[in-house]
């Protein structure tokens, strides 16, 4: 029990790092030398310190958009394995939890972003509307395929079950629901290919243009729920990938930190090779990751 | 022997047809073969040549009946092409044609007996899979004949008579193989150790393998509704090739079909079989009653026709019983008159340079008056009317559909059919009838007396001919092979 | 189960939904060719004792045909007929690629209710095969330019080659040549087809070829 509790501490800790990986590699291929690695902590700090100020034409629901968000993603972080060790909280069903309390962390932000009555907000609140439409679907499906591999039905439970790690025997469906789930992570981080952190122009923004009103504490919350989330959905990516890895618990979490580092550098090269897709275009590059989560379900049917 | 005889000279003197530069030896090289060809083919009546190269090659007693009709539509189209060729090349001499490695005659010469000869191969193939390279390969050997005119619109129907075609063939050859897994221990296609070890075949299989060559190859024959690209091939191809699509290969897609219902009536699924058949057969009926109605142009009128037809051929081979007897006698009369029809209608484009329906009038008055009073004649055939063998044919299926009493579906065919006799009825009395259009300048004598060449009408003349005298006397000889092969297709 | 062969098979199922979603004729070629390479190398996978000679005669041969001399005829055919590098398929992409997950659905149902007890080189053989089969035929009719109509008529007889070489590895070699012969010879007359399209409609576009058609209620009376 005190080592799942310290386990949830070193995650909580470690996630902001993952950006600074991010930024790095970006820098690296662009020839830069880049922000330091703990730059999001620096940020967060700085925030922190700060105070908020809030718009007269706002009400409360967008005092509560960050604080409901980050502490449903928190409430997630409490189901998500680390290292093949079962999650803090762990019952048949969390699979459906899990991906409900992401939703609520998403209409929350929504709700916020719309409050502004900023007609940017409610576009960039329109977006991730229509792109969540594809991307949840997905995300239920991958999971439901993972759920049938391994006849389980709680994330624990799928991560640590042996049947998982029968590469053999599962191996195209797996790496179906690692294609799809790498879309979904790309989407819901709103990363490149389908949203740019780092872009400046408001009419081409999703994420970043649904926070522009928030500011000090609050946005200092949606940046580090930022961070959590980004290590939710590597944690399916990266557990899927070592499949019940089993070794000693330290060398298994080294592993799997090490994994998660690995994965930043890959979103860094993807971020840095690929261009960002028109928003007409975004839906067609989400419907692959639902086509391939349903290709995998009814694979996975037989 | 003879069997691959028929097969070997229309392959050759076909090949051997694209490299003649001249008109004349060409033309009657043609004449020459079909008559070969239907020399053999009355050879083979005599004796039943032993099965050739493996038994994949042989005429039994279903196939020798559709070999016939082959052989004596295209004798008699032959004879007419050498007249339509004539004429064509006439019409052609002031354009200078592009210089070309085969001249347009030479293509579509060497076409037309390659045509004879994939249609032989289909016939004659006792090997489901050779059979199905056949009709691929009719499509191939046609699609050039029916590009002759080289205008944009034959380039459109050419364009969708392949794409059709090869898709239907293509789930043809799916049918095909499922057939092969449905045979699960005996990995060969040849039909008769298929219907020997027809009862231990895989049935779920076997449905689908039926479903899909039904689909299949009822593309190719024009079942509705997959016929789309029968009335735009039809009505854009030479006359002459129209009366061929019709009257032999849509034959020779149902054998196809045939085929692999001898199969299913040996592993026991004649009733589902015959479901789909009725079904078909009655929608096609249906269709081409509907597009007959109202057509404005007299070749995809006739096309539609031959819709209705395979329609009616297919519905009596379902009703099976005596219905099935009908059928041949139906499809033998079909493919006579349907070819005579279409020659003579070649005889009315050359003269009136136009399809449409509303352009012509007083063919039996004018110039014409000879094509005119054959393409009543036909009309009267083709719709049934006593005494054809036809009507002899409608008669048998409509009495087994009674006696199986299927009430509605007699009352839905024999509506149909009235449909198809008025609207039929209206577009050829409005052609034949009234003040005769006189086509002045040209100034070409030959043309003046085109209409009336005796080539070109002799054919016509002959098949109508037979086609009625299926009806008035039917020779036993006939009569006997056409029963046994009924037995052969579940009818009695 | 054999492995390698589920892999073969579910990388020609995922070239059926690339071939739905791109956009450039030339990606399309390509596709089909890889997707040809692929299907015929499937006859090997079979256990080595099983392989024939004959096998590997034909199978290198579709291998030729339609990785190589297939898209070599359509890349002609897109240079010489000055063919614009766009799909244009009707409905747009998104849904054409839902479309082909639906037809993969659908092509499962339908292999589960064919059963097949023998072992096979993978068990996704047959769904992928019908999904293959119906994905060309759907690009068939929801693209509207000739050289793709020939693109997906060759997509749908990979479907069946997938098919034939999943279940039927020891069919004689002579009907499959003859096989083959015939679908070669069907890609080049449609290939000189297209020639002749579009040097007489200067484009490929087959909605254009539309002057052939009947309707019950005709617009100009007799």
């Amino acid at each position: 029990m005190y080592l799942k509790i310290a386990q949830f501490i070193l995650i909580l800790i470690l996630s902001p790092f993952l950006f600074g990986v991010i930024n790095r590699t970006k820098a690296f291929f662009a020839g830069r030398k880049g922000s330091p690695l703990l730059q999001l902590y620096y940020d967060i700090f700085k925030l922190l310190r700060k105070g908020a100020v809030y718009s007269t034409t706002t009400s409360k629901f967008f005092i509560a958009g960050p604080i409901v968000s980050l502490s449903a993603v928190l409430t997630a972080l409490l189901l998500i394995p680390f290292a093949g060790q079962p999650a803090l909280i762990s019952f048949d069903g969390d699979i459906v939890l899990f991906i409900y309390l992401l939703g609520l962390a998403r209409f929350f932000t929504v709700l916020a972003a719309l409050d502004t009555g900023s007609s940017f907000e409610g576009m960039g609140a329109s977006r991730e509307v229509q792109f969540a439409m594809f991307v949840e679907p997905a995300l239920f499906l991958s999971l439901a395929v993972l759920t049938r591999i391994t006849g389980q039905s709680s994330l624990s439970g799928i991560f640590s079950n042996a049947r998982m790690s029968s590469w053999v025997t599962y191996d195209p469906l797996i790496i179906l629901v690692l294609g799809a789930l790498f879309i979904v992570f790309l989407a819901e981080n709103s990363r490149i290919p389908v949203d740019d952190p780092n872009t400046h122009l408001e009419l081409t923004m999703i994420h970043e243009v649904m926070v522009l009103d928030h500011g000090g504490v609050d946005f200092a919350y949606i940046m580090y729920s930022a961070g959590i989330k980004f290590w939710l959905f590597g944690t399916l990516l990266v557990g899927i990938f070592l499949k019940g890895y089993s070794c000693g618990q330290v060398t298994a979490s080294v592993v799997f930190i090490l994994g998660m580092i690995l994965l930043a550098v890959i979103v860094g090269i993807v971020e840095s090779t690929l261009a960002r897709l028109r928003l007409l275009k975004v839906p067609h590059f989400l419907i692959v990751a639902l086509a391939l989560a349903i290709v995998a379900l009814i694979i996975s049917m037989r | 022997m003879i069997n691959i005889l028929l097969i070997i000279i229309p392959l050759f003197s076909g090949l051997a047809l694209f490299l003649i530069r001249n008109d004349f030896v060409r033309r009657n090289l043609i004449v020459v073969c079909s008559g070969a060809h239907l020399a053999l083919t009355c050879l083979t009546w005599l004796k039943r040549s032993n099965p050739a190269l493996a038994g994949w090659f042989m005429f039994d007693n279903v196939s020798i009946i559709f070999l016939t009709i082959t052989s004596i539509l295209f004798f008699g189209a032959s004879v007419y092409a050498v007249r339509y060729l004539a004429d064509e090349s006439l019409e052609h001499l002031d354009e200078a044609e592009k210089p070309q490695i085969f001249s347009r005659e030479a293509v579509f010469s060497g076409c037309f007996l390659l045509f004879l000869t994939t249609m032989t191969i289909v016939i004659a193939s006792q090997h489901l899979a050779v059979l199905w390279v056949g009709v691929e390969a009719t499509t191939l050997a046609s699609a050039p004949l029916i590009y002759f005119h080289r205008t944009k619109r034959s380039l459109e129907a050419t364009w969708k008579y392949l794409l059709i075609c090869s898709v239907g063939i293509a789930m043809a050859l799916l049918g095909i193989f499922f057939l092969a897994v449905a045979n699960n221990n005996h990995s060969d296609l040849l039909l008769g150790k298929m219907i020997a070890h027809a009862a231990g075949m895989n049935i779920p299989w076997l449905k689908a393998a039926f479903l899909l060559l039904f689909v299949g190859y009822g593309t190719k024959m024009g079942i509705a509704p997959f016929h789309t690209w029968l009335p735009d091939a039809h009505s854009e191809a030479p006359s002459v090739v129209s009366a061929l699509l019709s009257g032999a290969l849509l034959n020779c897609a149902f054998l196809g079909i045939l085929r692999v219902y001898q199969i299913c009536i040996a592993a026991g699924l004649q009733a589902y079989c015959q479901e789909l058949f009725m079904f078909f057969g009655l929608l096609s009926i249906v269709f081409a009653a509907v597009f007959i109605l109202k057509q404005p142009d007299y070749k995809r009128m006739l096309a539609y026709s031959s819709v209705e037809h395979m329609g009616i051929i297919t519905l009596g081979i379902g009703l099976g019983g005596s219905a099935v007897f009908g059928s041949m006698v139906n499809m033998i009369g079909h493919s006579l008159t349907k070819a005579g029809l279409f020659f003579i209608a070649g005889n009315i484009l050359s003269y009136f340079k136009t399809k449409k329906i509303g352009e012509i009038q007083g063919l039996i008055r004018g110039e014409m008056q000879w094509s005119g009073v054959l393409w009543l004649v036909g009309f009267l055939i083709i719709t049934g009317t006593p005494p054809s063998g036809i009507f002899f044919a409608k008669f048998i299926i409509l009495k087994q559909a009674l006696l199986q009493k299927h009430y509605g579906m007699t009352f839905i065919f024999l509506a149909a059919l009235a449909i198809v006799f008025i609207g039929m009825a209206r577009i050829f009395i409005s052609m034949t009838q009234g003040p005769a259009i006189k086509i002045v300048g040209q100034g070409d004598l030959n043309k003046h007396n085109r209409g009336n060449a005796f080539l070109s009408l002799v054919p016509s003349a002959l098949f109508f001919g037979l086609a009625i005298s299926l009806g008035v006397y039917f020779p036993a000889w006939l009569s006997k092979a056409l029963a046994i092969a009924a037995k052969e297709l579940g009818g009695l | 189960m054999n492995n390698l062969g589920d892999f073969v098979v579910i990388i020609v199922l995922l070239m059926n939904l690339m071939m739905l979603s791109s956009s450039r004729i030339r990606t399309c070629i390509r596709i089909v060719a890889g997707q040809g390479i692929l299907i015929g190398c499937m006859p090997l996978l079979n256990d080595f004792h099983l392989i024939l000679p004959g096998m590997v005669i034909s199978a290198s041969l579709s291998i030729i045909l339609k990785g190589f001399v297939f898209p070599w005829l359509l890349f002609r055919a897109v240079q010489e007929a000055n063919i614009k590098k766009e799909v244009e398929p009707v409905g747009g992409y998104p849904l054409s690629l839902l479309i082909g997950v639906m037809i993969f659905a659908l092509s499962f149902w339908l292999s589960t209710r064919l059963v097949y007890t023998k072992p096979l080189v993978s068990h996704l053989a047959a769904p992928v095969s019908f999904a293959t089969f119906f994905t060309g035929a759907f690009i068939i009719v929801s693209r509207m330019k000739a050289i793709t109509q020939v693109i997906g008529y060759l997509l749908l007889e990979n479907g069946i080659y997938l098919f034939g070489a999943a279940f039927l590895s020891e069919q004689s070699l002579l009907v499959e040549l003859a096989i083959l012969l015939d679908i070669f010879v069907a890609v080049f007359v449609m290939g000189i087809a297209i020639f002749h399209i579009s040097r007489e409609f200067d484009h490929i576009d087959t909605q254009k070829l539309s002057e052939l058609k009947d309707s019950i209620i005709s617009k100009q009376d007799i």
